[in-house]
C-alpha cells in the first residue's frame, strides 16, 4: 500500500466514522452544525491574553468525544497534517509583544506567548469541534443541513464535490506514483524534473473523473438538493443539544471558570 | 422509444464525431452498438442522456432530448458507466443505490424496498452494506448495474459492461442483462457478449452507420466487421 493509497484508507475510515452509532450520531446534522458554529464563533471570540478562560473550552469537546465514542487520539492522528499549521499560526508573536504578562516563578512570560498560545488553542479546538461534526455526520447529511439553513445550492454543491474530488484526486495519485515507481525503481519520492507534468497529468486526469462522477450523479436525478441525504426532523432532543451547547459556550466566554475554581480553592 | 433523427455532432471546430445520424429503437428492444476505437459510440450515449448537444433530433417516448426536458429524460434512462470507480460515489452500496430514488422524490421506505428487490433479483444480498472501495471488480460492475435498476428506468444504456471482467464475471453479467425486460442499448467490443445479449447491431464508423441488422447477420459478416476494423466474435471465428 503507497502513501496515497494509505490517504484514501483514512478518507474511507472517516465515512466509516460517520456511520457508526452513538447519542451524538443520531442527532440531527442541524443540531450539530449550529452547536459546532456556535463552538467555533465563541473560541474565536476569545481576547488573545484570555488564556486561561479559552482554555476551559477544551471541555465541551472532550466531553462529546467520550459520549460519541471516537477516541480524542484518533482526531489528533487524522489531523496531524494540519495541526502543525494551525500550531504555526502565532509564532512570531513572542518577538513583536515583549511586554511581561506575568512571572511563572522568575521567569517573565510576554504578551507574545500568552497570545501565540492562546492562538494555537484556538486553532487545536476548533479543529477538533469541526472534526467531530465531520466524524459523527456523513457528508450528505451535513450537506442537507446547510441547504435547511438557506446556504446557496451552489456553495454546498461546491462542498460536496470538493469533498468527493479529494478522493478522487488521492485515487489517481496512487495510481500514477505506483506507475512512476515501476519504471524508477530505487528512486525516493518523485524527481522534480517531472514533478510539472506529474501534476499536470494528476489534475487532468482527476479531474476527468471528477466529471465522470458528476454526470453519473445528474443522471440519477442529482439537482443540487440533497433528497437522499439520511436528516432525522430536527426534535426536542436535537433543541436541546443546540441550545445547551450553545448556552455553555456562552457561559464559558463570560465566566472564567478557571479563575473562578482557582480563587475558590486559594481562599 | 429512442430515435435519432438526422443528428450530427463535433468537438469545438473538430472534425465531426457524428455525422447525419439516423436511427430508431422500439421499447423493448436490446440492440448493441459497435464500432472501433473513436467510431462515435459514446457520443451517441452522451447525446442521448443530453451531456452534450449537436444538431439534429435526439427524442426519447417523444420527447426532444433538450435542457428544458433532461430531467423528465434522464428518469427514464439508465446508465451504466464502463468505470463502475466513476459512477459509484457513496460510500456503501446500499446508500449508492437509494440515492436515485430519493432524489426522484420517492418515499424513503418505498426506496429500501425497492433496493431489496433489485438486490434479491441480481442475488447481491450481501453487498447491501459493503462499502464501494472494499468490493471487487466484478461485484462493483454488478453493484453499478443495481443502482442503476433501483431507478427502475424504461431503458438501460450500458458501456462496455463487460470490460476487465474474468470470465466467471463476464458470465454472470451477461445473464443478467438477458435477464434484463427493459430497452437495451448496450456498447461494447465484446462481440461475443453483443451476440449473446442483443437481437439487433447498429455498427458504426467514423460516425455513420454502417450497418443496421440483426445481431447474428452482422456479426457473422467477416468481411463488414474487418472492413470496420472489428472482428468476428470468437465463438463463430473456428479455429
Amino acid at each position: 500500500m503507497n502513501k496515497m493509497e494509505k490517504a484514501l484508507h483514512e478518507l474511507s475510515e472517516m465515512d466509516a466514522l460517520a456511520a457508526q452509532d452513538s447519542p451524538i450520531h443520531r442527532l440531527s446534522p442541524l443540531s450539530k452544525l449550529i452547536a459546532t458554529v456556535v463552538y467555533i464563533v465563541v473560541t474565536v471570540s476569545f481576547n488573545k491574553y484570555q488564556l486561561s478562560g479559552l482554555a476551559v473550552m477544551v471541555l465541551i469537546p472532550v466531553f462529546l468525544f467520550q459520549v460519541s465514542g471516537i477516541p480524542v487520539r484518533t482526531c489528533f492522528y487524522k489531523l496531524r497534517i494540519v495541526l502543525p499549521l494551525v500550531m504555526a499560526v502565532g509564532l512570531f508573536n513572542p518577538l513583536f509583544d515583549r511586554a511581561p504578562m506575568f512571572y511563572v516563578g522568575s521567569v517573565a512570560v510576554s504578551g507574545g506567548v500568552v497570545s501565540m498560545l492562546s492562538l494555537m488553542l484556538k486553532g487545536v479546538f476548533c479543529l477538533m469541534m469541526s472534526f467531530l461534526l465531520i466524524a459523527t455526520t456523513p457528508i450528505d447529511s451535513l450537506c442537507a443541513a446547510l441547504r435547511r439553513l438557506h446556504v446557496p445550492s451552489m456553495l454546498v454543491t461546491l462542498l460536496l464535490l470538493t469533498y468527493r474530488y479529494v478522493g478522487v484526486m488521492t485515487e489517481e495519485l496512487a495510481i500514477m506514483t505506483d506507475a512512476y515507481h515501476l519504471r524508477a525503481p530505487g528512486q525516493k519520492g518523485i524527481h522534480i524534473s517531472a514533478w510539472g507534468s506529474f501534476l499536470g497529468q494528476v489534475l487532468l486526469r482527476s479531474m476527468d473523473r471528477a466529471q465522470e462522477l458528476y454526470s453519473s450523479m445528474l443522471l440519477r436525478g442529482y439537482e443540487g438538493e440533497f433528497r437522499y441525504a439520511k436528516t432525522s426532523p430536527f426534535g426536542a432532543v436535537d433543541a436541546a443539544y443546540a441550545l445547551g451547547i450553545s448556552a455553555l459556550c456562552l457561559l464559558l466566554r463570560y465566566v472564567n471558570l478557571a479563575e473562578t475554581l482557582g480563587r475558590l480553592l486559594v481562599r | 422509444m429512442i430515435e435519432f433523427k438526422d443528428v450530427s455532432f463535433s468537438y469545438e471546430r473538430g472534425t465531426p464525431v457524428i455525422e447525419h445520424l439516423s436511427f430508431r429503437i422500439e421499447a423493448g428492444q436490446s440492440v448493441g452498438l459497435i464500432g472501433a476505437n473513436g467510431a462515435g459510440k459514446s457520443t451517441v450515449m452522451k447525446l442521448l442522456l443530453g451531456l452534450v448537444s449537436g444538431e439534429g433530433e435526439v427524442l426519447v417516448d417523444g420527447t426532444p432530448v433538450q435542457k428544458t426536458t433532461l430531467s423528465q429524460i434522464r428518469r427514464k434512462l439508465g446508465f451504466v458507466l464502463q468505470n463502475s470507480d466513476h459512477q459509484m460515489f457513496m460510500p456503501t452500496v446500499y446508500e449508492d443505490m437509494m440515492f436515485a430514488p430519493l432524489n426522484y422524490g420517492v418515499p424513503r421506505d418505498q426506496a429500501e424496498q425497492r433496493v431489496d428487490a433489485v438486490l434479491a433479483q441480481l442475488g447481491l444480498e450481501d453487498l447491501k452494506h459493503r462499502h464501494n472501495h472494499r468490493i471487487s471488480g466484478g461485484e462493483k460492475r454488478m453493484a453499478a448495474i443495481a443502482t442503476i435498476l433501483a431507478m427502475e428506468p424504461e431503458a438501460i444504456l450500458m458501456d462496455e459492461p463487460t470490460a476487465a471482467l474474468d470470465p466467471y464475471n463476464r458470465r454472470i453479467i451477461i445473464n443478467t442483462i438477458r435477464d434484463l425486460k427493459q430497452t437495451k442499448l448496450i456498447t461494447s467490443h465484446d462481440l461475443d457478449m453483443i451476440l449473446d445479449t442483443c437481437e439487433r447491431v447498429i455498427l458504426l464508423s467514423d460516425g455513420k452507420i454502417v450497418a443496421d441488422g440483426r445481431a447474428d447477420d452482422i456479426l457473422r459478416n467477416r468481411e463488414l466487421l474487418e472492413a470496420n476494423r472489428m472482428e468476428l466474435p470468437f465463438c463463430l471465428a473456428g479455429r
